[in-house]
């Protein structure tokens, strides 16, 4: 049943920051997020006593939360949250943040996300990341989501006969985007025959299947606006979010998410439908994850990814514009930050302000959340249709 | 010093003219202990443990701890041990006089019977025979029963158990009271791992040696080594157990006071041998 | 097809031994109840008493209706193949030594969805399979999916060996091998497959029935061993301690007096010189070596077995001094677990009811055959569990140890004086 949902009126998002991605640091995550946050009151010509609310998610900043983090940098706020959702965070910051500034609980709220990556960074986040994981996934030797993301993939490849060519023409496009995107790590082309030969990591993933952990930081501010315009700061309108977590507890391997049972509201929230949407950034931490959202996401049915993927090009300039700074595989996962990096882009993209190839004409995106492998498949979903203010 | 036999002694062993011959096994774990049916109360072999080797549990010093049955390795028994000697006065370690631990001993050559049967028993008509070479035996000696047995370093060998028990030398029941009777010695001493033969307890009365030598408040030494070094007659044994209050008997260092000039039963090579003479049991491999 | 394992070359000398890893060992509380089950060689999962909702992961509360009333069940493990992987790369020190790793995602039959070790002749999904669940090298219940019907050596699989403590093509130290358990566990380990069973004897001169049948067997080696004899312990652990891969303490003292019925500590001493200070002497000399080959190849050392006794967990109060020494050592191989666990040295306790053998004689039966004993000792090896009830009694104690271990204290203390 479609219920109708309150729009978002006049809360904006602006000022789109990353701080660039570094492949280990011996910096703590506190110093990525105020990079972040010094960044943003910079770009946006805003002082800091200004900020009123601020949204934090990181992976390695314990022992704070965000609460640590107004003592660490001198912030007094009247609004607060951490959302430990992974790749859905960037998505959720937003709902969360667009509901205070509507509502009046706060004015202008700093969306950051970043993590610190040291050479054990990875293992030790693992062993807190979650209870089932460690009690039903690691002790079988995977470290980390490969196992799951391979059980899915090879699940998905039998189920809809998608080919290693088909999540490979997904990588290279992505490789594509991100040559010109100056804050990928991953600066070296990639063909097709690169992807298929690549080494092995947990049949049928290989190599370039996987993304690259490093250090960095994304942000954006939600606020008014008026307050926007006061800044002389180009914005994003909000048309549409949704978000849900442990959908299809019952399917027996994930082959689809939560958007599947959300995006009728999505779009009649944004009022649109799948084909208005000019560009997609689709959370891709595995390319069989990105085929899940594009089905699930009503850009073709249940299944037909495969046919889909066959059809269409994903560069900025192709016929259906993919994540186009890169997305995680090329540019890298920088903690939490992926869960901002394809939002982040989005809001670049339909400002008409691209750091790397543009999308001609951008004025509706979306972008698409997914995260959290708990146990054996990605518990959050969400995404939020944005539009360029002069649309 | 003056001029008295105790100072002889001294010059004479200083002179090598008296040889002082170790009859004592080494007590160590691998030294077989005697085995009772399981239902008993068992005798504990030889056991030691460190406590301390220069080590975080002693710096500067090596210890031991060990444990063991008073009837361990070569060991004394003591009248009080057997049911027989049981309320005879001065019958415990602590209470034998001490002048009892110094005395003579004849050693009886039975290595030869020993060899050819394990279960040979010593005769009134052995002794006979014996005396009638050797001299009537002295009240107040030790008996030897000299089988050889000792040499056996292979615990199985010198055990020799099997279905029917344990087949070691002894003395009759005559030949024990004859003994105890007709010459009053001291005690009786056994190379084997008992002064009674190991099927003693088909004997009549069962264990004869202790019934009649502890039961006349005599007494009994166990595992002796090295009596083919000893003359028949003419060696002087010091045989003292540990003073323990109300001790069945003990482990103890049995030696004898051989003088060179008597006649020796062993050729003079094994004698020279003797002193250096390990009779540490070897563990078979 | 599993290839059958072979008899590895022997290894060069000069050669560094690898060290032994773990694989993650870390659990939840409530995810040990499946470790404790699997310990006993069970696979169970928690079921809603109130809805009947099977729950995997192991949680606190029913994911259907939120009851807290769970309860451990056993599980027949049935289910499908739904996915697979073959790992080949981790970050994990442990499997990075062991790539490729095949892993299987199950759903069983009883609701859940697992991720299992996958042994190799599992077909490719959807295919039927079996779940067991193991304890793995750290210790911890890990779940290993199994072709639907046994195939050909199916024991030699790769993945699965590494769960088990299969004697096969290894070395084993038996430390009595003069009871009438040992004589019988001596030639079940060579019929199992053992290279070398080294058979321990304290008193070389006891010939008991059967003992010169071993002797003979060209895969045993008689070395002297008693183990009240620290001298003696620490000598053969210098000759042979670092070949053994399996050591199985058989060493048994026991008699049958309570306190009243014996006069003086010397029976219950001996009982305590071989029972817990012997199992102590061993541990010191022996373990060290078996820690430091806990990854050494094909053969490498992995477990330890205590023969203890079901009297160990309640006293029985007519082998009232023996059941205190047993009760001492099951104490004391606690401690040896924790001990042999960075190894992933299994410790595997054993604990029949009464024997049928002489120092049982007066108990009425149900008595365990030690021939039965032996074979659940080497099903329990090649079983990968380390708490093992042989035998109707053992299980029967056990069961009312666990329900309420009062009621099982008064009873055995009514039971009549055998």
């Amino acid at each position: 049943m479609t219920r109708a949902r309150a729009a978002y009126d006049d809360v904006v998002v602006a000022a789109p920051v990353t701080v660039p991605y570094v492949r280990y640091s011996i910096r703590g995550a506190h110093w990525f997020l105020a990079a972040a946050l010094a960044d943003l009151f910079k770009r946006a010509g805003l002082a800091k006593d200004k900020l009123d609310g601020l949204c934090v998610s990181s992976f390695t900043l314990a022992p704070d939360s965000a609460v640590g983090l107004t003592q660490h940098l001198g912030l007094t706020l009247r609004w607060l949250d951490h959302i430990p959702m992974g790749g859905a965070c960037g998505v959720v910051a937003l709902r969360r943040a667009a509901r205070a500034v509507q509502s009046g609980d706060a004015d202008i709220v700093a969306c950051i996300a970043g993590d610190t990556n040291h050479t054990h960074s990875f293992r030790l986040n693992l062993a807190t990341f979650s209870q089932f994981a460690r009690d039903a996934v690691y002790p079988y030797g995977s470290g980390g989501a490969n196992a799951s993301f391979a059980f899915l993939t090879a699940y998905y490849m039998r189920t809809y006969g998608a080919t290693p060519e088909d999540f490979g023409k997904i990588c290279v496009a992505q490789r594509a985007n991100a040559l010109q995107f100056p804050h990928a790590l991953m600066k070296k082309p990639l063909t097709l025959d690169d992807y298929l030969n690549a080494r092995l990591i947990a049949d049928p993933l290989r190599l370039y299947d996987c993304v690259m952990p490093c250090a960095g930081a994304e942000a954006f501010l939600v606020l008014r606006r008026a307050a926007a315009e006061k800044l002389g700061l180009p914005y994003a309108r909000i048309l549409g979010t949704i978000e849900r977590h442990n959908a299809f507890p019952d399917d027996p391997v994930q082959y689809r998410g939560g958007w599947a049972l959300d995006r009728d509201e999505l779009y009649a929230q944004a009022q649109i439908e799948p084909k208005d949407i000019d560009v997609l950034a689709a959370y891709d931490d595995y390319p069989v994850i990105t085929l899940m959202q594009i089905e699930d996401l009503g850009f073709c049915n249940k299944g037909e990814g495969p046919d889909f993927v066959r059809r269409e090009s994903f560069t900025a300039e192709g016929s259906f514009p993919l994540n186009t700074s890169g997305g995680q595989l090329s540019v890298g996962q920088a903690g939490a930050a992926g869960g901002f990096l394809g939002l982040v882009e989005i809001i670049r993209q339909i400002t008409g302000k691209p750091l790397g190839a543009a999308v001609d004409d951008a004025r509706l995106g979306l972008a698409s959340g997914f995260g959290m492998i708990n146990y054996d498949r990605g518990l959050c979903s969400g995404a939020a249709i944005l539009a360029g203010q002069h649309t | 010093m003056s001029d008295t036999v105790l100072s002889r002694l001294i010059a004479e062993l200083a002179g090598g003219r008296i040889r002082v011959v170790d009859l004592t096994q080494t007590l160590s774990p691998d030294f077989p202990q005697i085995v009772l049916p399981p239902e008993m109360g068992q005798a504990w072999p030889f056991r030691i443990e460190e406590a301390s080797r220069y080590d975080a549990r002693g710096p500067g010093w090596y210890w031991n701890n060990f444990s063991c049955s008073e009837h361990t390795g070569t060991h004394f028994d003591a009248p009080i041990h057997w049911i027989s000697g049981r309320h005879l006065p001065d019958n415990a370690t602590d209470t034998i006089a001490a002048d009892k631990f110094v005395a003579p001993a004849c050693v009886l050559d039975c290595s030869r019977q020993a060899a050819a049967d394990a279960d040979f028993l010593l005769t009134v008509d052995f002794l006979r025979q014996w005396e009638r070479r050797h001299g009537r035996i002295a009240p107040g000696s030790w008996v030897l029963m000299r089988t050889d047995w000792s040499k056996r370093t292979d615990p199985v060998a010198y055990q020799n158990i099997d279905e029917t028990g344990q087949h070691t030398p002894g003395p009759n029941t005559d030949a024990v009271r004859f003994l105890v009777e007709e010459r009053g010695v001291l005690g009786f001493g056994s190379e084997a791992i008992g002064t009674d033969a190991g099927q003693a307890f088909h004997l009549k009365p069962p264990y004869p040696c202790h019934y009649y030598m502890h039961g006349s408040g005599r007494f009994g030494l166990q595992c002796l080594t090295n009596l083919d070094l000893l003359p028949p007659v003419g060696a002087v044994l010091i045989a003292a157990p540990l003073k323990i209050k109300e001790g069945s008997g003990s482990p103890l260092r049995v030696l004898a006071l051989v003088p060179q000039t008597a006649p020796a039963s062993a050729a003079p090579r094994a004698a020279r041998k003797a002193i250096k003479r390990s009779s540490v049991r070897k563990r078979r491999k | 097809m599993t290839r059958p394992l072979l008899r590895s070359p022997r290894k060069n000398p000069i050669l560094r031994t690898r060290l032994p890893t773990l694989p993650p060992s870390a659990r939840s509380r409530v995810a040990l109840g499946l470790t404790a089950a699997a310990a006993r060689g069970r696979f169970e999962l928690q079921v809603c008493r109130d809805c009947g909702t099977v729950q995997y992961p192991p949680r606190e509360a029913c994911r259907a209706c939120l009851s807290a009333r769970l309860d451990w069940r056993a599980q027949d493990g049935t289910g499908e193949l739904v996915s697979e992987t073959t790992l080949r790369h981790s970050h994990e020190l442990f499997f990075r030594e062991r790539m490729p790793w095949r892993l299987g995602l199950v759903k069983l039959d009883s609701g859940p969805l697992i991720v299992a070790h996958l042994h190799g002749d599992c077909a490719a999904p959807p295919s039927r399979v079996r779940v067991r669940a193991h304890l793995d090298r750290a210790g911890q219940a890990a779940l290993v999916a199994l072709p639907d019907k046994d195939t050909p050596h199916m024991a030699d699989d790769r993945e699965l060996r590494e769960l088990t403590c299969d004697p096969k093509f290894r070395k084993v130290l038996v430390t009595d091998a003069k009871t009438p358990l040992g004589r019988v566990l001596v030639e079940a380990l060579v019929a199992a497959g053992a290279d070398l069973v080294w058979a321990g004897e304290a008193e070389p001169w006891k010939r008991p029935p059967g003992y010169e049948r071993i002797k003979a067997l060209p895969q045993v080696a008689i070395v002297p061993l008693d183990v009240t004899n620290s001298r003696a312990v620490k000598e053969l652990a210098g000759e042979i301690g670092g070949r053994i891969d399996i050591l199985i303490n058989t060493a048994d003292h026991h008699r049958n007096f309570g306190i009243a019925a014996r006069d003086g500590v010397e029976t219950a001493r001996a009982e305590m010189d071989v029972n817990y200070f012997g199992l102590l002497r061993l541990a010191q000399e022996f373990a060290p070596a078996l820690r430091a080959r806990g990854a050494d190849g094909q053969s490498s050392a992995v477990a330890w077995v205590n023969v203890l006794s079901v009297f160990a967990l309640s006293n029985f109060p007519p082998h009232g001094t023996y059941s205190a020494s047993q009760a001492a050592a099951l104490s004391l191989s606690q401690c040896l677990r924790a001990e042999l666990a960075p190894a992933g040295v299994r410790v595997v306790n054993v604990f029949p009811g009464p024997i049928d053998d002489e120092w049982s004689q007066t108990l009425p039966p149900p008595k365990i055959a030690p021939v039965r004993l032996a074979a659940d000792i080497v099903a329990a090896l090649r079983g990968g569990a380390e708490d093992v009830y042989p035998g109707d009694v053992a299980e029967d104690w056990l069961n009312r140890w666990r329900d309420n271990p009062k009621a099982l204290e008064r009873e055995l203390a009514a039971m009549p004086q055998p």
